[in-house]
């Protein structure tokens, strides 16, 4: 084992968080350029350079999804039995939502009836806005403590509806959700495109961000006075992974504990917070490339934000505290941390390495010229 | 108690989206070789004959792929919304290698997917090559990791129970990567694949032959489909999985039921190519049988036994039995009485526990299971004998077929003389849908053959499941059938036109629709 059990608990909390910060910046780049598509590109030509600027990414994108998914099942199976089977239709809506993406890249332009592409263009829309909402809501609620309980064979039950996952709180975590990433793929395409989608796209990047910035303070101020969960005592970290054996409380502010007891873990929402002003203004001075720099460096303050204010807890509930999921007793055996930490450090650099190879050798303003030029290899 | 009908449902919805997932995979999995070869005479020959073939069975490939990964979500999330017991049970083992599968091949293949399509102006032939070899790897590499999990599933090794965790979590991983089920598993599933892409490429090509149209490219098509379909069905059928059969006890189940091998019979013993299988009497009535054949396919000898249905139910007996016990001792682990008596009887009756939770279909507490419930459990233990055979008759009767048509493709082509066979071309068309047929079945005799078992020995199905409803699931299934239905007929649509197009879709100029098109416009020209 190259590290112990606690410490591989923490490398995997981190991890997760790498990955769900990989899926936020290019996955949830492509949702917010879908979500963007029918506002900023007004002609069908216009709307394929738009897609376009993603057609040869989308998919290697979606596998940081795909891969965050695996990851949790394979680290924390605990939280990826009881958060998929308890929000069973949320994930279901979130599932066939995601069908319509593969297949309106790549069939739209096949065919030149304006009524297909149009069709196609909704669900290119439907298929990324309703999982940027669902991740934000899911969020939401986990922050607020979801209602499930465990039996001492460790089997999960969710005591929550549907309706009940769409509350203020979680409907404005899931509006935070879409505006960064709209606000992200904003600046994306104010560089990848020209002319007056590029202006379009600035501009709609730069509500979306504005929007952000007033919904995640009040997101913040909430979560300064909603009721959050604290541990009272727990087994040895570096124990066997027992979710039964703690107690937990909570109080109104605990979330903010972290803050006070860790200060340097305020970088994370001032992180979040300058990056969106500073793209505001970068994306205003036509500095766009810059502009997608901070935005992306917002995404991982939002991230670490969230993270860092319910850390340990991954998963609290609220009809059995004490059965909070966390991530030092939700996680894997250590053996089966150890392996899956080797296969990504091994894999995760060459991963980047290979897709910004992809992204240097695709890289250019995409033009209405060249997709006329070019019309029927191209998306 | 646990609700029939509620996990019935549960394992419908699973085969239902598996099967349908399972349509678009083989193809994806033998394209992107044959798309391979084709660009690599492209780029070693310089002709563009090459390079549109690449582009036109690119073209098909993109179709099917985009259903393949919009379907194959659903797998990723099925296993926690559906089966979230199972999860937990053994998410410590069976997620490893689905994550692997993404950041070591499904990053791979889906990274540069984009780039086959979209990258053909912006990389150099060499380049473009590279991207496409790429691909190919990280699809073969997907199927490796998803047959390593599901080789787990059959022969769960590398593993043990944790009764302080309540799951099973993993010894060794190298023994789960080079689990004996998973590696046949692979090469037969992967060939399959490749057999499947050569039947498509093929039988397409054959109907251009036919039309008489874009001769050039359809004889240069069928000539790779021939070659590599050849290989192909050679080694799905001598590679067969079969040679796995005889590691790990679920396999020897399937086996037994797969031959409705009531009794074990002196070796070597006969392949029954086919009969009747009557469950109640255990028999097999009208049988054809031929003689050593079933000992030399399931054991590569002549001396090893099949061992029978009746022996394997004696053998279940037992460790139901054995069974109880473990759940009994399992039950004073959790409640504390955890002395190191207690832990060292466990450990020694603890393979046995899985047996034991059958009975829990008829006991919750599973330590006062009556005689009448075990013997119940014992006949569980099998999953039917008529769904084994014949499933199993139909896979391996497409085989022969396609293995004759690719035969004679073969070696007409290579005589340059099939264009006069025109009763082989069309009978290359009527054998698309075959490896589907045997692929869809080979699925059923996998999985359905694995009952009850979710991970063999070790889970009964029917505990995997989540705490849902019927509602929900009468719901989603509905909700899925609806759906992809919806998907088949877009995709089938749109694949149909394209394939009727032919190469003419690239709108190169140069294919048979737009050279029409020309002679028309000069005919026209001339007249006015």
């Amino acid at each position: 084992m190259i590290f112990d059990y606690e410490t591989l608990k923490f490398l995997w909390w981190l991890l997760i968080g790498v990955l769900l910060i990989g899926f936020a910046i290019t996955d949830g780049m492509d949702m917010g350029v879908a979500i963007l598509l029918r506002l900023v590109g007004k002609t069908d030509l216009e709307r394929r350079t738009v897609i376009n600027t993603i057609g040869a990414h989308w998919d290697g994108n979606q596998v940081w999804f795909i891969t965050a998914g695996g990851a949790l099942f394979a680290a924390w199976p605990m939280v990826y039995a009881a958060a998929f089977s308890g929000f069973y239709f949320a994930m279901m809506l979130v599932l066939f939502a995601l069908f319509l993406r593969p297949l309106a890249f790549d069939y739209r332009s096949k065919l030149e009836s304006a009524k297909w592409r149009n069709n196609w263009d909704w669900a290119l829309l439907v298929g990324s806005f309703v999982p940027a909402l669902v991740f934000g809501v899911a969020f939401g609620n986990v922050l607020q403590g979801v209602p499930f309980d465990i039996d001492n064979l460790l089997r999960t039950t969710y005591q929550g509806s549907f309706i009940a996952l769409l509350n203020p709180f979680a409907l404005i975590a899931g509006l935070v959700s879409v505006t960064m990433l709209v606000g992200h793929a904003g600046m994306w395409l104010q560089l990848r495109t020209d002319a007056e989608v590029s202006i379009r796209s600035a501009k709609f990047g730069r509500y979306a961000l504005m929007v952000f910035i007033t919904l995640f303070a009040v997101g913040g101020l909430w979560v300064a006075k909603m009721d959050g969960f604290q541990i009272i005592s727990m087994p040895d970290t570096q124990s066997y992974a027992n979710p039964l054996g703690k107690v937990v409380t909570t109080a109104p502010g605990a979330w903010l504990d972290n803050y006070s007891k860790i200060p340097l873990t305020m970088i994370f929402p001032a992180l979040a917070f300058v990056s969106a002003i500073l793209a505001i203004i970068l994306s205003k001075l036509n500095k766009p490339a810059l502009a997608l720099v901070t935005t992306s460096s917002m995404l991982i303050g939002v991230i670490m934000t969230a993270g860092s204010a319910m850390f340990p807890f991954v998963m609290p509930s609220s009809n059995n505290p004490n059965i909070s999921l966390t991530m030092w007793d939700a996680v894997s055996s250590h053996m089966t941390l150890n392996v899956m930490f080797i296969a990504a450090i091994i894999f995760v650099p060459l991963i980047l390495s290979y897709t910004t190879w992809c992204y240097v050798k695709m890289w250019r303003k995409v033009t209405q010229d060249e997709i006329q030029n070019n019309t029927h290899g191209s998306y | 108690m646990i609700d029939e009908a509620f996990v019935d449902l549960s394992r419908l919805q699973f085969a239902i989206t598996a099967l349908f997932h399972f349509l678009f995979v083989p193809l994806t999995l033998g394209m992107t070789w044959i798309l391979v070869i084709m660009e690599s005479v492209y780029v070693m020959t310089g002709r563009e004959i090459y390079r549109d073939m690449t582009k036109f069975w690119g073209k098909l490939f993109g179709i099917n792929f985009a259903v393949g990964v919009a379907t194959g979500l659903t797998m990723e999330f099925e296993f926690g919304t559906n089966w979230s017991y199972y999860s937990h049970y053994v998410g410590d083992v069976f997620g490893a290698p689905l994550a692997i599968e993404g950041l070591m091949a499904f990053f791979l293949e889906s990274t540069f997917v984009g780039m086959f399509f979209l990258g053909w102006q912006r990389l150099t032939k060499r380049q473009h090559l590279g991207v496409t070899f790429l691909m190919a790897i990280g699809t073969n590499l997907s199927a490796l990791w998803i047959l390593v999990a599901n080789g787990w599933m059959q022969n769960p090794v590398g593993a043990e129970f944790n009764y302080q965790t309540m799951r099973m979590e993993m010894t060794s991983f190298a023994e789960l990567v080079f689990n004996p089920v998973a590696q046949v598993k692979f090469i037969h599933t992967v060939s399959a694949g490749y057999v499947a892409a050569s039947m498509f490429v093929l039988g397409i090509s054959s109907w251009y032959i036919l039309k008489g149209r874009d001769l050039a490219f359809a004889k240069r098509s069928f000539s790779v489909a021939s070659g590599f379909g050849l290989a192909s069905i050679l080694c799905v059928i001598l590679l067969g999985d079969e040679s796995g059969y005889e590691v790990g006890e679920v396999q020897k189940v399937k086996l037994a039921t797969i031959e409705a091998e009531w009794h074990t019979e002196e070796a070597p013993a006969a392949f029954t190519a086919i009969g009747i299988p009557d469950s109640d009497e255990q028999v097999t009535h009208a049988a054809v049988k031929i003689p050593y054949a079933l000992g030399i396919i399931a054991t590569r000898s002549l001396d090893e036994q099949v061992t029978g249905i009746s022996d394997l139910e004696k053998k279940h007996e037992v460790r139901i039995r054995n069974g109880m016990i473990a759940y009994e001792y399992l039950q004073k682990l959790r409640n504390g009485e955890d002395t190191p008596a207690n832990i060292a009887k466990f450990d020694t009756l603890k393979d046995d526990l899985g047996y034991g939770l059958l009975l829990k279909r008829y006991t919750p507490n599973v330590v006062d299971a009556t005689e009448e419930h075990i013997q119940k459990a014992v006949k569980d233990s099998f999953p039917r004998v008529g769904p084994m055979f014949w499933s199993f008759r139909i896979m391996v009767g497409c085989g022969m077929i396609m293995l004759v048509v690719f035969a004679l493709s073969f070696y007409y082509n290579a005589h340059r003389v099939i264009e006069q066979k025109r009763w082989l071309l069309k009978a290359a068309v009527w054998s698309i849908p075959l490896p589907w047929i045997a692929i869809e079945f080979g699925w059923v005799v996998a999985e359905y053959g694995r009952q009850p078992w979710a991970i063999s020995e070790v889970l009964p199905t029917f505990l995997a499941t989540s705490s849902l409803t019927v509602n929900d699931l009468i719901f989603t299934i509905t909700a899925f059938v609806i759906f992809y239905i919806c998907l088949a007929v877009i995709e089938g649509w749109l694949m149909l036109k394209f394939v009727r197009l032919g190469p003419s879709s690239l709108h190169t100029g140069k294919y048979h629709f737009e050279l029409e098109k020309a002679d028309k416009q000069l005919d026209q020209g001339a007249q006015s």
